[in-house]
């Protein structure tokens, strides 16, 4: 496999010391795979992490005052294991944590374990079945109680339970936990299984305390007093919590990282806006730090002249995309819109899919639209000088587009909308409803409209087009329309749960209430083999190689078009230093948040 | 008024079950459902979303949920939110306080505006003093609440940094620090709701005052030689303020509907921000508390307000 090798002579290189371990980290990036990934394959290399250096400051624990921290949507609970979303996640890091975390460049950091596992100091297995991680001593929980790796095994099977019903049931119900002595655990996988770092690690990896738990596991669980007092290991002991509004902390003098906590307090607002979270922090510097910044660049800009706060871009695998439907939405075949059955009367043809690729704007979408906010993205992969090269290519041209059109027998009508065999090309296009998106859906238009092509555009309330509703007709997951955008993310830094997306089984139809995956219905036979390859293969690099292979093959085919890479969009004050990651959470590194003199 | 008060108690009965009823409907029919984010994380298996639905009775037929409902609620039970799994009374709980003390210092500071610049107004109409309180008083009540506030928010905040923006319920400072920062919090949000009532109320005084102030017992009062300040305090206020009481009571839960935008300006957690938090994530007993908790204000107001009326003019019998 052609991958393969050039993926192996990379690593040679950065072994060797040719290329740096940032630079292969990037360009592995680039090609549609995560920095843990990319870390991943140079840990099983033997090449060894680089040591993440935060330049830590401080020299002596408190005397910080207090963090004001403000999220425009609060956190509702403090259970990491119950979260809705991110930010429940977040609230509950400032108290629980995992054994390790991802740093921005992919490296798993130590945080309740002593060491992170690798074959040299066995604690990975050759075989690929098994972890073995060994704990921190002298930690303790806020409460007092020591933590041992009784708290490890309990969250395992806390989670794993189905009666529980928590939301890391998926990383949890498939892998073995046992105790091997008091600050030892192996966790073991049924197959072998290349990316480990899932259970007890980063969003979904903090561990809660059994003596606290131990009582509401299963059914029980709403009913525990814990649930909304969290006692963790973290910089930051629980003070206070009002569910949407504020979760106050202050700090834990018994802290297991000496220096750390910085500041003496923690305050976390919720509520409002962006835009004006983005104000609070950069215009009048009431608060030190907002998350998610969805806000225009511009206006950003704006708000950061103010020379108060910065805005912080921080890369992630999130992209903007606008898939082409395969099947026919607009005709029943055998009960069902959009059938697999069915084909779509234009981008059955390649070279419509070509052009539409042609007329997406995408560095338009990205100067008026994005700034900074959004990076203009071609294909993940393809060129095939792709391992020299860190930067795709795209193109926009309205008359090569034309152009392939025409060539392929699309002539203009009297209209001046192209047609062929009667059947027009006018399609309807469809996203959530968004300021930005309905820009995004204008300047598309407007190229398609001076190539004849008619778009019609159609945009849906964010919780109806994203909601899994079987009776609305306007869900993304039916995918009722020819053509749709939207952001798809990347929860996971392993890519399995992100290129399931275009697997014949799952694809998104009647018989699973349109819960399936594949929503663009894309199929090919060699795709799912190679996906079913790489669920098996243990060597990292193979593995790697064949998801390169994968991507390709979707992008290439022309029904998938990524427009823009969104990153992470943080702000602070300027004296905050605060060490992001775009694979972890925000307060993946809270205990070495401090403030500059 | 015994048996009259308790009939109005019993016609409120019908009332607030018919409430409940709509709204129970209206929420079932909305598309989402609370777990809708958790639907966005492919890491979340489908089966726990579904396990969650089984065990908040989510997958129940309409009826039967809005029954256990009721008779939960009936027993003081008021179920707890699918979103953060808190008991509903208490998150009410939690957030009545501040509720209350923004609103009832901008009732208060709309009052301590209204009266004594509608009375002065009505007893020289139509002088200068007349002429710029009305003119302000129609500006006041033309701007929404969400204008003004973010209109303040621009010069106070960002232009002149003198007042935060960002209302905290629970400031970590004690005694004079804290009454100071508090006060400070307060103003803008206090302004912006009482200004707005405080124009409208003008109006309202005034001109029930020049209804009052051409009738023939001032006339009287006026020739017995009675001095000007006795006629209008005496005289002309007391009967004046019959309408306004009535107004005032009646205006109240439109206040706590109103407030609901200022509390999302200023990020205030009152009970506003809690039901529009919960209507965005369909967290149905939290909506449906909230949304009882105004429609038992708006029975409860009105009550008071025919009360009062009867209570400053005798003439009107409970019947």
């Amino acid at each position: 496999m052609q991958e393969e090798q050039q993926l192996r002579a990379l690593i040679d290189d950065v072994r060797t010391g040719k290329l740096p371990r940032r630079g292969f980290i990037q360009q592995l990036v680039g090609l549609g795979l995560t920095a843990p990934m990319a870390s991943m394959l140079l840990m099983h290399a033997g090449v060894a992490q680089s040591q993440p250096a935060p330049a830590y400051k401080p020299t002596k624990r408190g005397g910080g005052g207090t963090l004001k921290v403000l999220w425009w949507q609060g956190a509702t609970l403090l259970q990491p294991h119950f979260a809705n979303g991110t930010k429940d996640q977040e609230g509950s890091r400032i108290f629980y944590e995992p054994l390790a975390v991802w740093d921005n460049d992919g490296n798993l950091v130590p945080i309740l374990a002593a060491e992170i596992p690798t074959r040299e100091n066995g604690g990975l297995s050759a075989d690929g079945k098994s972890v073995t991680w060994k704990l921190k001593k002298g930690v303790t929980w806020h409460d007092g109680q020591p933590f041992t790796a009784d708290d490890c095994v309990f969250t395992w099977e806390y989670a794993r339970d189905p009666a529980t019903a928590a939301v890391t049931m998926g990383v949890y119900k498939d892998v073995k936990v046992e105790k091997l002595d008091s600050h030892t655990i192996k966790v073991s996988f049924a197959k072998p299984t290349p990316f480990w770092a899932t259970a007890f690690v980063a969003a979904e990896g903090m561990v809660i305390p059994k003596h606290l738990f131990a009582a509401f596991a299963g059914a029980k669980s709403r009913e525990a007093p814990t649930n909304l007092k969290p006692v963790g290991t973290g910089p930051y002991k629980f003070v206070d919590f009002k569910p949407g509004d504020m979760v106050r902390g202050e700090i834990n003098t018994h802290y297991h990282m000496a220096m750390r906590p910085y500041f003496d307090a923690i305050e976390m607002k919720g509520g409002g806006d962006a835009t004006s979270a983005a104000r609070a922090v950069l215009q009048t510097g009431e608060f030190d730090y907002a998350w998610n910044l969805q806000v225009e660049d511009e206006v950003l800009k704006r708000m950061e002249a103010g020379g108060r706060g910065r805005a912080y871009v921080v890369p992630s695998g999130d992209i903007e995309f606008m898939q082409l439907n395969t099947t026919d939405p607009f005709t029943e075949v055998d009960g069902e819109r959009a059938s697999v059955k069915s084909k779509h009367f234009a981008f059955s043809d390649p070279a419509v899919r070509q052009a539409m690729a042609l007329l997406a704007d995408r560095q338009g979408i990205q100067d008026y639209i994005y700034g900074r906010t959004g990076y203009a993205t071609a294909n993940f992969l393809n060129n095939p000088p792709r391992f020299k090269s860190p930067n795709t290519k795209f193109e926009f041209s309205i008359d090569k587009a034309s152009a392939l059109l025409e060539g392929a027998g699309w002539k203009k009508g009297a209209d001046g909308v192209r047609e062929k065999g009667g059947k027009k090309l006018k399609f309807v296009h469809q996203t959530s409803i968004n300021s930005t998106r309905q820009k995004e859906q204008a300047i598309i238009k407007q190229a398609c409209q001076k190539a004849g092509v008619e778009l019609e555009l159609k945009a849906v309330t964010a919780s109806v087009f994203f909601s899994s509703d079987v009776a609305n007709p306007d869900t993304y997951g039916k995918f009722w329309a020819d053509i749709q955008m939207y952001t798809t993310t990347m929860t996971q830094p392993d890519a399995e749960r992100f290129m399931d997306q275009y697997l014949t089984d799952e694809v998104s139809n009647k018989a699973n209430k349109w819960q399936g995956r594949n929503i663009v219905r894309w199929r090919s036979e060699e795709y799912d083999k190679a996906f079913h390859a790489a669920e098996v293969e243990f060597d990292p690099v193979k593995r790697a190689g064949l998801f390169i292979r994968m991507n390709d093959m979707v992008v290439k085919d022309g029904y998938i078009i990524p427009l823009v890479s969104r990153p992470r969009v943080r702000g602070a004050s300027l004296k905050m230093v605060v060490p992001l990651s775009g694979w972890d959470l925000d307060f993946s590194a809270l205990h070495n948040w401090f403030r500059e003199a | 008024m015994g048996p009259y008060l308790l009939r109005r108690l019993l016609l409120a009965v019908p009332s607030l079950l018919g409430i409940s009823v709509v709204l129970f409907t209206v929420l079932a029919l909305a598309p989402g459902d609370p777990f809708g984010e958790m639907a966005l994380n492919p890491n979340v298996p489908p089966e726990v979303r579904q396990a969650l639905r089984i065990k908040f009775g989510l997958d129940d037929p309409v009826w039967q949920r809005y029954f256990r409902w009721l008779l939960a609620m009936l027993q003081g039970d008021w179920g707890f939110s699918f979103i953060s799994r808190v008991d509903v009374d208490t998150l009410i709980l939690q957030r009545v306080p501040v509720t209350l003390a923004v609103i009832g210092a901008s009732q208060l500071l709309a009052m301590l505006i209204a009266l004594p610049v509608g009375i002065y107004s009505a007893v020289k109409p139509y002088s200068w003093f007349d002429r710029i309180a009305s003119s302000l008083a129609f500006v006041g009540f033309s701007l929404p609440t969400f204008f003004t506030g973010i209109l303040l928010i621009l010069v106070f905040s960002i232009k002149l940094d003198w007042l935060p923006f960002v209302y905290r319920a629970d400031l970590s400072s004690t005694g004079w620090a804290w009454w100071s920062e508090q006060i400070r919090q307060s103003i803008m949000p206090v302004l912006v709701l009482g200004l707005f009532q405080g124009a409208s109320w003008t109006r309202y005084v005034r001109s029930s005052m020049l209804d009052v102030i051409r009738l023939d017992h001032v006339t009287t009062a006026r020739s017995k030689g009675l001095a000007e300040r006795v006629v209008v305090i005496k005289h002309v206020v007391r009967n004046a303020l019959i309408p306004v009481v009535t107004l005032v009571a009646l205006t109240m839960p439109q206040v706590f509907g109103g407030a609901i935008v200022t509390e999302q300006i200023f990020r205030i957690p009152g009970i506003g921000s809690l039901l529009i938090d919960a209507i965005l994530r369909n967290d149905t007993p939290v909506i449906m508390a909230v949304t009882f908790v105004f429609a038992c204000l708006v029975i409860f107001f009105n009550l008071i307000a025919d009360l009062l009326y009867g209570w400053l003019d005798p003439r009107i019998a409970f019947r």
